[in-house]
């Protein structure tokens, strides 16, 4: 981590919990834990990649900043400013500063608004209130992410695949945000539109400072485009690292088989780690390190106490018992 | 000139499927939709071709045809040939093609959810399919089953023999599926990207029961994907899919090192790997053409870097360029400029 940038987002021991009901007359039963005390912290034009298999609460975190998701517990701040405090105006101003960009561009985009308009509705949204202005930034931002400047008065069903994440990115960076929280943004593309998108954001982020909360599944994705990585496990985070460090030297058990799980063009020649079964359930997730229970490596201690995230060497910190 | 399916059978016991200039088009209100346009490949016995390719390129539909699973209308097999032990499957009788599903060729699917059916439990679904083809006894079928699953490393079968798919997990779906497509022994797996729905960790533990089945079984598998890193795991030949047809086969080692079609360069590139470290990373200008619409000539030419005169008035044939690779470009036949 670069110590002289400055903060951005500050999130600490957030938590999420969903509580599930059964029965005629629907009574809580229990709980889901999606978000269950994660503490991390992104600075200005840095990329945090964050990974996980699908239920680990990675998208649920992502919301969660945004307020899309009421937190349970915990503090979010994003340039000194309480996130979980905020009213509705606060929260308006908010959004304009950080932006999130969903998966499926698909259903982000009303089929029934043409695409110019969709744009624009962010600047009115934000009291933009010259329509002048408004034409002149639509053109701008087209232009930005790679598109003709003609095509505002088309529709959505009327693109591929990657022109419409290239409009939900447009959409996105309306107000100049200076943060933009991507869920998933290429996982829905081919791999030679996957390509196109990724490059985009590379420069979109260079040329204005941006910086992202990239979530994906793939890691291969999150190597190409991230400063920094966190792996997410059943609401947890289990492992933060710089890149570089984070490739070279894996520390977590879970990190470990995450890589070996990976085909890759050029193989490493080591012996692969086939992960037991299946992600536990959230409902129910097992008492310990919740990765106990598919753990290579599982000791007694995992089963009874629950490993703290510590920096094990400088800046890469897990959350594992072999490293206590 | 030589024009190649390229069964290279000088390892193997030959060709066991023959797919010539398959054409399947699904005429539709908005047009002809001509998803598979002239694909020709050969499968050869114990060998597990890959047929890549992005989404809409046909490779799907490609499967669907050699067992006449699409919806028809709209869809129509409209010319070409699978041959099979004997039979061209895309003109038999329906009722000779019911014998062969399942029983000679099986199919798994990318979603196990809408594949089984939900009201059955996985030991029923399982028996009914042993028995439509065996005559066996129900315990005969039921034991078949739990070994089956077993072997599938489904842990306790006999529970899950009792269980219905929702009871399961994605993974345990996706492995009872592929139970279910062995239980008649089938020669031959068609497997439709069978690992894309499911997590890194789960994908890992398929694609190793799919490897045992080609070294255990010595079953002929044609496993459909648009990952080549996968191809590079399982295959043994790769047939790369563009616009409903064939534009490159070749053993995966020689594909992967030696690409020579333009797209499947493109493809190779394009792809971030966790092994290397990249700047930026290289990308195909354009997206994948509607299959209404598909460009004149050769259907790469108007995002291919190469692209010259002659590629966008004919389209080019596949033709052999070595003993194992062919590949269907102007740059490598005498229309082209070079070579």
């Amino acid at each position: 981590m670069n110590t002289n940038s400055i903060q951005l987002l500050h999130i600490r021991d957030l938590k999420k919990y969903y509580s599930v009901t059964a029965g005629l007359i629907p009574r809580p039963v229990g709980e889901i834990k999606a978000v269950d005390g994660v503490s991390l912290s992104i600075n200005e034009g840095e990329v945090l990649g964050l990974v996980g298999e699908s239920g680990c609460g990675k998208s649920t975190l992502g919301r969660t900043i945004l307020r899309l998701e009421e937190p349970t517990s915990g503090d979010i701040t994003f340039n000194g400013v309480n996130v979980v405090r905020l009213t509705k105006n606060g929260l308006r101003k908010l959004r304009s500063k950080v932006q999130i960009v969903f998966q499926d561009p698909d259903s982000s985009l009303d089929p029934r608004m043409t695409v110019g308009d969709s744009i624009e509705e962010a600047l009115i949204v934000h009291d933009v209130k010259e329509p002048e202005i408004r034409a002149a930034r639509v053109a701008e931002l087209m232009e930005k992410v790679g598109l003709e400047a003609g095509f505002v008065e088309r529709y959505p069903h009327e693109f591929s695949g990657g022109q419409k994440q290239r409009i939900g990115i447009a959409r996105a960076l309306a107000m100049n945000p200076q943060l933009v929280i991507a869920d998933e943004p290429v996982s829905a593309l081919d791999v030679s539109v996957q390509a196109q998108i990724l490059n985009l954001m590379m420069d979109i982020k260079e040329e204005d400072g941006l910086a992202y909360l990239f979530i994906s599944h793939d890691l291969s994705v999150v190597k190409y485009i991230s400063d920094r990585v966190a792996v997410m496990y059943l609401g947890k985070i289990v492992e933060l690292a710089d890149k570089r460090e984070f490739f070279q030297h894996p520390l977590h058990p879970y990190t470990e088989a995450l890589f070996s799980a990976i085909a890759s063009l050029r193989p490493s020649g080591k012996e692969r780690i086939l992960l037991k079964g299946d992600v536990p359930s959230p409902l129910n997730p097992p008492a310990g390190c919740r990765f106990h229970t598919r753990c290579h490596r599982v000791m007694q201690v995992c089963s009874k106490e629950e490993p703290e995230l510590k920096e094990a060497a400088l800046s890469h910190y897990v959350a594992c018992h072999l490293y206590s | 000139m030589k024009v190649a399916y390229l069964s290279d059978d000088r390892m193997t016991g030959g060709t066991v499927l023959e797919v010539k200039n398959l054409k399947t088009w699904f005429f539709t209100h908005r047009g002809i939709v001509k998803a598979v346009n002239g694909v020709d490949f050969a499968l050869n016995k114990g060998e597990c071709l890959c047929l890549v390719g992005e989404s809409g390129c046909g490779k799907s539909v490609t499967a669907l045809s050699i067992l006449r699973l699409f919806d028809s209308p709209p869809g129509k097999i409209v010319e070409g040939e699978i041959s099979y032990s004997g039979a061209d499957l895309a003109k038999c009788p329906v009722e000779d093609l019911r014998k062969i599903r399942g029983k000679d060729i099986a199919m798994v699917f990318q979603n196990a959810q809408s594949a089984l059916n939900p009201v059955f439990t996985i030991g029923d679904q399982i028996v009914e399919q042993i028995k439509t083809h065996m005559d066996v006894s129900k315990d005969a079928a039921l034991q078949k089953a739990r070994s089956l699953l077993s072997e599938m490393s489904i842990p306790q079968a006999d529970r899950a023999l009792k269980m219905y798919p929702h009871q399961m997990s994605g993974g345990m779906k996706q492995r009872a599926m592929i139970a279910m497509s062995l239980s008649c022994d089938p020669g031959i797996l068609i497997a439709d990207e069978p690992t894309t729905a499911v997590d890194v960790t789960i994908r890992a533990q398929i694609m190793h029961i799919l490897g045992e089945l080609k070294t255990n079984r010595k079953m002929s598998i044609i496993f459909i994907t648009h990952d080549l890193s996968l191809v590079r795991e399982i295959g043994d030949r790769a047939a790369v899919v563009y616009a409903g047809k064939v534009v490159e086969v070749a053993p995966v080692a020689d594909i992967l090192r030696n690409p020579a079609h333009p797209y499947t360069i493109g493809l190779i590139g394009c792809l971030p790997d966790i092994s290397t470290e990249l700047k930026r990373l290289p990308s195909i200008p354009g997206s994948t053409p509607n299959p209404i619409d598909i460009p004149t000539g050769c259907a790469f030419h108007p995002r291919c870097p190469k692209v010259m005169d002659v590629c966008r008035k004919v389209e080019p044939e596949l033709l052999n360029i070595s003993d194992v690779q062919a590949v269907a470009c102007h740059l490598y036949d005498s229309q082209g400029s070079t070579k």
